[in-house]
């Protein structure tokens, strides 16, 4: 029985204080022996728990036979980000998480090869000619996070002519402002967008729909024939209490857009300042809060501690990101509810939370916290609140009879919206997802738009 | 890219500047703003649409720290690396039988769409401005063009009363009665201009200029508390009437990078 290999990592003591990439990637020497693990089976599992359902073992055999620029391929036909996916999916919870070798060993290492592919037909230039046929027929993408790329790339292929619009300054969404440098390097994000740029997608920056343009401007003074809405989950959650305000308190997508789009890090040397102080407390429990919580501490934290109302069974995020925190040196203070931030001359002090206990398990199938009545207080410089994102509400609020839910999602049947010719995916639709999701949900509205766009004719 | 289409210096520390940018200049209205980033890897910083045309925006801006003063090094022709707009939620320009607009310093670039606006739809209005100096007076002459009556406030009495706006705005109150007032301007000179009007029983609209980040509702970083709401000024703003305003939180939430920004000042300031 082979071992499934270990991914090299930094120094735990040295990249805590540096923005470089902290997991290494696998060698090729164990390339090669992960990629023997693999069974081939005849069922994969594994293929139908990834969101976009890459033939796994079709790639691992590639592997095998060394060749490399096949396996890409495999890849690439269904995932346009193999460097991104490999390294940012919850794999443990899609793909490696079905792998038949899970059940008695350890699953196959899936996203650490797909890793590996990715960076090696950047490395060496491999990429599919793609052989598109013009249909001449314009499709709006708005956003440029998974969702909006993986849309474009779609209809690219199907000879639709696509142009991207993002608020932001730059593009991939999440992928620039929210995953840090040190798990998701913006070169590679860069690389993979710019393939896409090769296949003659047009990237519009700057351009805010809902704003600069509206839903109606690009049907009748553009001649779109549809729209592609996928705005993401981007606007923060409040915690409610009091105290929220003080200098020193953050949200997290503040906090995270600071250091990843406006490059903070590098301040003085970028303009955009951030400051962390000694102590920093992080609310939440999800990928967003041990990204913040990593962050404060490479900003040269002394002390960072997570705060959650549950226990550590019960964490949200990945488990290789807790790990990884852990290894840093952060803290979790667990089953403990912040009610109140506390200051001196507006600056953050203090805050204070609830002590919480853990009772039957709730609708989500962890255990319920329950307030006791008594608290704890913490002396802190600053506060993350990481507690999620609802949807981004510009598009809703500019655009007549966009039928959202209660929480503001976009309401969709088949990838359509309540206006015709209108579509949308991604955490727009389904709220705070993954990175691969969002991807699968505009591979499919590619195809609804395809036939909705062809039944128009 | 953003080309530079024309250059004024109004004074030493602020310059007016038209830029290209037909999307930007499409859908804007009185009130919105734009966020530029001089160049790559440059800050976002909010700054208010002066007047669109077709193609262009203009902008008016104090060079005050690191961005601002790389931005006043810009000449025509040159390029601005972003501009994205109009952000911003427009004003809502109703009708009211007069007006008056308070300028302080630079505020008078924001205020000037908003009451070219309200004049236009036959509001009657007056302006008092105030500045530093004679010489720090801004755009004077574009608001002859529709103002009734025009009075200064400066701080060395080199034009007008000497002192504040609110010493000019206690005179003109004697003989005039006003429906709103729109004061635009240092935080701490909305802030008393609010006070003073409350005594007259005048409604006090202000724009507020927390520090920003998207502009979008994305950040978060641009909230203020409004009769203990949270609001973001980027989307929700940044107009707002002044009654309940924490003035004082926004004016600690302003100044947190201060430090920091020195700091760009002179580490980064010229040796770009
Ligand atoms: C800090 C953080 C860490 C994460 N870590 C992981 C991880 O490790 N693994 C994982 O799988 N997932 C992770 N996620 C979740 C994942 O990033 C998202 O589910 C995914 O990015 C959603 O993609 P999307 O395309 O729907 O939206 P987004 O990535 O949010 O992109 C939306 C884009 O649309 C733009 N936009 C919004 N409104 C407009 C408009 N009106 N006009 C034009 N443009 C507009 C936005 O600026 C943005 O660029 C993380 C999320 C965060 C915040
Ligand atoms: C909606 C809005 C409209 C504005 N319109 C104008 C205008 O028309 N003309 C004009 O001259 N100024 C305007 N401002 C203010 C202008 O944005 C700041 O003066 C500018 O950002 C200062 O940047 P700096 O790097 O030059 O100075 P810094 O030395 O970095 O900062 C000086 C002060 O400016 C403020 N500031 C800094 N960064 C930001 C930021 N990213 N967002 C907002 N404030 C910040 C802070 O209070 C800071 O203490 C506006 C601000 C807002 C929010
Ligand atoms: S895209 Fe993600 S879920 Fe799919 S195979 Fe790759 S790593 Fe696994
Ligand atoms: S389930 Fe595991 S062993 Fe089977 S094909 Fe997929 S990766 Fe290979
Ligand atoms: S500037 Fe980011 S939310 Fe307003």
């Amino acid at each position: 029985m082979i071992k499934r290999q270990t991914m090299p990592l930094q120094d735990k003591n040295i990249r805590n204080k540096n923005f470089d990439e902290v997991a290494l990637g696998f060698e090729l020497k164990q390339i090669k022996i992960e990629a023997s693990r693999c069974l081939n089976c005849k069922n994969p599992l594994c293929v139908k728990a990834c969101p976009v359902n890459i033939n796994i073992p079709k790639f691992i055999k590639e592997i095998i036979k060394d060749d490399y620029e096949e396996a890409y391929s495999t890849i690439y036909k269904e995932n346009i980000m193999p460097g991104v996916c490999g390294r940012v999916c919850p794999q443990e919870k899609q793909c490696e998480g079905a792998c038949v070798l899970g059940i008695k060993q350890e699953s196959v290492s899936i996203g650490a090869l797909e890793r590996f592919l990715g960076d090696y037909s950047l490395e060496n230039n491999i990429f599919n000619k793609e052989n598109i046929i013009e249909n001449n027929l314009k499709v709006a993408i708005v956003g440029s996070g998974p969702a909006g790329l993986s849309a474009a790339a779609s209809l690219r292929r199907l000879g639709y002519s696509c142009d991207i619009y993002e608020a932001l300054h730059d593009f991939g969404g999440v992928l620039r402002y929210g995953i840090p440098e040190f798990r998701l390097p913006k070169s590679i994000v860069d690389e993979e967008i710019n393939r896409l740029k090769n296949l003659n997608i047009n990237f519009h920056k700057n351009t805010i729909i809902g704003k600069t343009l509206t839903v109606d401007q690009l049907f009748n003074e553009y001649n779109y024939k549809a729209i592609f809405v996928a705005t993401g989950a981007g606007l923060p959650k409040s915690l409610h209490i009091k105290g929220e305000n003080l200098n020193g308190v953050y949200y997290a997508n503040e906090f995270l857009t600071r250091v990843n789009l406006m490059k903070a890090y590098q301040f003085p040397n970028s303009p955009t300042p951030i400051k962390v102080g000694d102590v920093v407390c992080v609310v939440g429990g999800g990928n967003v809060a041990m990204d913040a919580a990593r962050v404060a501490k490479r900003l040269g934290a002394k002390e960072v501690f997570v705060l959650y109302r549950r226990d550590m069974e019960a964490l949200p995020a990945r488990r290789e990101e807790i790990n990884h925190a852990i290894e840093e040196k952060i803290d979790f203070r667990l089953c403990l509810n912040p009610v109140e931030l506390i200051g001196e001359d507006y600056i953050l002090k203090t805050v204070k939370a609830e002590i919480m206990k853990l009772g039957e398990k709730d609708s989500s199938g962890r255990k319920r916290p329950i307030p006791t009545g008594k608290y704890k207080t913490f002396k802190i410089d600053s506060c993350i609140i990481a507690i999620g994102q609802n949807p981004n509400p510009i598009l809703k609020n500019t655009t007549n009879n966009l039928k959202v839910d209660q929480k503001d999602r976009i309401i969709v049947e088949n990838c359509q919206t309540s206006i015709p010719g209108v579509f949308a995916g991604g955490d727009i639709v389904t709220g705070a997802a993954t990175v691969i999701e969002a991807m699968g949900a505009g591979k499919r509205a590619a195809e609804s738009i395809n036939k909705y766009i062809k039944s128009t004719l | 890219m953003y080309k530079i289409l024309k250059k004024e210096i109004l004074n030493q520390d602020v310059d007016l500047m038209v830029i290209e940018a037909p999307l930007v200049s499409k859908n804007t209205k009185p009130g919105n703003f734009v966020i530029i980033r001089v160049d790559k890897d440059g800050e976002r910083i909010p700054l208010t649409i002066l007047e669109n045309d077709k193609n262009t925006i203009t902008i008016v801006y104090q060079k005050l720290g690191y961005s601002t003063i790389q931005l006043g090094k810009k000449e025509v022709n040159g390029h601005l690396e972003d501009v994205v707009g109009p952000l911003g939620k427009s004003k809502e320009i109703k009708f009211y039988k007069r007006i008056i607009g308070i300028a302080g310093g630079v505020g008078a670039a924001p205020l000037y769409p908003q009451l070219k606006a309200y004049s236009e739809i036959g509001c009657k209005v007056d302006l008092i401005i105030g500045a530093r100096t004679k010489e720090h007076l801004i755009l004077v002459d574009k608001y002859k063009k529709f103002c009734d009556n025009i009075y200064y406030a400066t701080d060395d009495g080199s034009k007008g009363v000497k002192g504040f706006v609110t010493d000019a705005m206690k005179q003109v109150y004697k003989n005039n009665h006003y429906d709103l007032a729109i004061a635009i301007g240092p935080l701490i000179m909305m802030k008393n201009s609010y006070l003073l009007n409350k005594n007259y029983n005048l409604e006090t609209d202000v724009s507020l200029n927390p520090i920003m980040i998207d502009g979008t509702g994305m950040c978060g970083n641009c909230r203020v508390s409004i009769n203990g709401k949270t609001y973001f000024a980027c989307v929700d703003g940044p107009d707002f009437p002044a009654e309940g305003i924490d003035f004082e939180e926004l004016f600690h939430r302003q100044n947190y990078y201060k430090k920091e920004e020195h700091k760009c000042k002179m580490q980064l300031g010229d040796s770009k």
